[in-house]
């Protein structure tokens, strides 16, 4: 084996290092969150850094250690799926905990969601007093 | 020096599944309990992932894909059909 050549693997093994590493920091980072913050909003809000840039960080150190092209395209699938699918749970979570009200409002800096809410709650008010209007017409 | 990579890495995901541990079993409310095992499965995915860039390998990337399926569908059902419980809201 030619010198550059053990310079260059020497290199290549420093910056997955550094990558798995950073990575694994990821999750500590997303633990501490989970135990530090104060609702279920900004726990959420800790909770992506592993799922996102961690497992990114970790399938690149995979990349890089294999030492091989066709492996690139795989590991971004994997990481691609995981990007599908982490807005989604995330949303379907921050909508039930805003509906049952896991939220310190006075943490909030602006709540877009909650005109939409109140209209929606009016007309099905408005809903429901017809339809007993309608009803008693009906009964007399 | 993928040896000390290893020793470092695994000594950090223990202390991070603690403390999802920790918050899945003291968390205040349903929604807290499924955010952190979502955060624990992460966790066990890195871990996969460092035993498959140590190890040089990929047997465990088809585990890594169905483990995140496992975390989409379970988040989204759980969240689906919760319900609030409570006397008085904030004691999150």
């Amino acid at each position: 084996m030619n010198p550059e050549a053990s310079v260059v693997d020497n290199v290549i093994d420093t910056v997955s290092a550094v990558f798995l590493v950073v990575g694994a920091l990821m999750s500590l980072a997303a633990a501490v969150g989970l135990l530090r913050f104060p609702d279920l909003l900004s726990r959420m809000h800790a909770a992506t850094k592993p799922q996102v840039l961690g497992l990114f960080l970790l399938l690149a150190a995979i990349g890089l250690q294999l030492r091989s092209w066709w492996v690139w395209p795989v590991l971004l699938v994997a990481w691609i799926f995981q990007l599908l699918t982490v807005p989604i749970s995330a949303h379907m979570v921050g909508r039930a905990g805003y509906r049952t009200k896991h939220l310190h409002r006075e943490l909030l800096s602006s709540d877009e969601l909650e005109a939409v809410v109140q209209k929606a709650a009016q007309s099905a008010r408005d809903e429901s007093s017809r339809d007993e209007a309608s009803d008693g017409g009906r009964r007399d | 020096m993928m040896q000390t990579v290893l020793a470092v890495t695994a000594v950090i995901l223990s202390l991070a599944a603690a403390g999802a541990i920790i918050r899945i079993s003291r968390g205040p409310s349903l929604l807290d309990r499924v955010l952190a095992s979502d955060v624990l499965l992460a966790i066990l995915g890195a871990a996969l992932c460092i035993d498959m860039a140590v190890n040089r390998h990929l047997n465990n990337l088809m585990l890594l894909v169905a483990l995140s399926v496992v975390g989409f569908i379970g988040s989204v059902t759980v969240a689906r059909f919760v319900a609030d419980r409570r006397e008085q809201a904030n004691e999150s």
